[in-house]
């Protein structure tokens, strides 16, 4: 569904990712591993149109979108949640949502779309009528994850999901990741949690200074030499 | 002697209704400045100057063409709406990345410009409608105010009526109103928020062009008419808070009627005294304005 080939980024001077190649298939879940400032980042955020490569090709089922504008790339069925959630702070819980099927493809689709998200995630329907910056931390990504489903996507791209996040609240997030995964949507998320990110996982990657350094399927990246040593402490 | 005179009641009166009227104008050309700051943070330096030429719009669609100042409107918020996004896509877009003394002296430099270029081409002379279809004074509640002052409030409060709706009920609004809270967010939508920016400056400016085709009714035209309104438009979207549409309009009616009350009270010659001293007490003691979000 998505291939990323030699995807090389610079911000300024100083080049963040050195030509890494990434693909998800149709109905996996993939976690995107690595340390601050690795780059996790900046490779959705390239995917979706929002940081420029300076080099490498993007395909989104078959076809290519890096040089597209954003709001051209995500029509194509692409959503991206953003770190830190980032929802429009003064603007109602309901309004953001609505705003998530704001696609011309996504619009005849509002009703089913909302009354699926609240299902997903009822403690919306209750704070539908309050601003959004009212909302707790993991509400607030509750809200960002579900307004990212309003567009009704084939790949949802989430970074850092549980970011700050109360222990409950990242089980509860963990949860619908998987649900997501099983209704049929591919899922690309970042997280540093090695253990917690591949136990909802297909496969895994992990970055290290902008440059690939272990992937394969969840087993494989979790007994990798470096995972071990690195991540683990084994 | 005092420096404050009592006016009778009849005259206090009759100046805080037509401090009310004016301050529904300066409300719209403060909810352009403020709806184009909303969005992307910029101070329209230039505001003014649009104005301007929304007024010389509506003059000279009456002097070549006959058309009264009433039935330019549409042509003057056209016009406007153009020169708004045509002053994003070829200026603003350009030095939204760039420094913060560069985003204010291209808006300033554009100001100067425009006034420079009026008065080059149509000369410093105050210019005046003659034969409008609204003149004279009209009796509201008892007092009497001029039939222009009072077609212009109107319709600049029915026109600010239509932007708070547009923003606010319709799709496009929201995704105006989006854009401005995050950009990437928006993008991420699927919203075009280059499209939106260049929305933004056009609604901003077409506010400008319905006002001034309004008070080029009643009001000379000249290059230099839109510094003072620009001045007050500025203190309106203080007082009312930036980016804030509702706040323009109580702010625009506060300083309407402290504007007359100040002239009034004082002399009319200390009439902007009276606002300016205000603005200050503002950014004193709520920089951020009635309803300012900063």
């Amino acid at each position: 569904m998505l291939r990323v080939q030699n995807l090389q980024v610079k911000y300024g001077d100083f080049q963040v990712l050195w030509g890494v190649s990434l693909e998800v298939h149709e109905g996996e879940v993939v976690c995107l591993l690595g340390p601050n400032g690795a780059g996790k980042s900046t490779i959705i955020n390239a995917v979706s149109g929002l940081v420029r490569p300076l080099a490498g090709c993007l395909e989104f089922c078959g076809e290519r979108i890096d040089g597209l504008p954003t709001h051209e790339i995500v029509t194509r069925g692409i959503s991206h949640v953003l770190e830190r959630r980032r929802v429009f702070p003064y603007l109602t819980v309901e309004k953001n949502l609505l705003l998530g099927s704001y696609q011309v493809r996504a619009r005849p689709h509002r009703e089913g779309s909302l009354s699926r998200v609240f299902s997903l995630f009822p403690v919306l329907r209750q704070r539908r009528n309050q601003l959004a910056h009212s909302l707790s931390g993991g509400e607030q990504q509750m809200l960002a994850i579900g307004r990212g489903l309003m567009s009704r996507p084939k790949f949802l791209m989430i970074d850092e999901p549980f970011l700050g996040l109360a222990p409950l609240v990242v089980t509860e997030i963990l949860k619908i990741i998987t649900q997501i995964g099983a209704a049929g949507i591919t899922v690309l998320f970042i997280e540093q949690n090695v253990q917690l990110a591949l136990s909802v996982s297909h496969r895994g990657y992990v970055l290290e200074s902008g440059r690939m350094v272990v992937s394969g399927s969840a087993k494989e990246v979790l007994e990798s030499a470096l995972v071990r040593k690195v991540y683990l402490g084994i | 002697m005092s420096i404050f005179t009592i006016p009778s009641s009849e005259v206090l009166i009759q100046g805080i209704l037509s401090g009310i009227l004016m301050g529904f104008v300066y409300a719209l050309i403060a909810a352009g400045l403020s709806l184009i700051f909303g969005l992307m943070e910029i101070v329209n330096f230039a505001h003014g100057e649009f104005l301007m030429l929304s007024m010389y719009t509506t003059f000279w669609a009456y002097a070549l063409f006959a058309l009264d100042p009433l039935l330019s409107v549409p042509l003057s918020a056209g016009v406007l709406f153009l020169l708004g996004w045509l002053t994003y896509r070829g200026i603003i877009r350009r030095i939204l990345g760039g420094p913060m003394l560069a985003q204010i002296f291209a808006t300033f430099g554009l100001g100067i410009f425009l006034r420079a270029a009026a008065q080059f081409l149509w000369t410093p002379d105050f210019r005046q409608v003659s034969k409008a279809w609204v003149q004279g004074p009209v009796r509201i509640l008892g007092v009497s105010v001029g039939l222009p002052q009072a077609v212009a409030s109107v319709a600049c409060l029915a026109a600010f009526g239509m932007l708070y709706w547009f923003i606010t009920r319709t799709e496009t609004g929201f995704a105006l109103e989006a854009t401005a809270q995050d950009r990437q967010a928006a993008a991420l939508m699927g919203i075009n928020t280059e499209r939106m920016f260049a929305l933004g400056w056009g609604i901003g400016a077409a506010c400008v062009g319905v006002a001034g085709a309004f008070l080029a009714n009643f009001f000379y035209v000249f290059p230099h008419v839109g510094s003072l309104f620009a001045l007050i438009a500025y203190v309106t979207v203080a007082l009312g808070g930036f980016g804030s549409i509702p706040g323009s309009l109580v702010a625009g009616v506060i300083i309407g009627v402290i504007e007359v009350l100040g002239g009034l009270l004082i002399a009319p010659a200390f009439k902007y005294v009276a606002v300016f001293v205000l603005y200050l007490v503002v950014v004193l003691v709520r920089p951020q304005g009635l309803f300012g979000k900063f």
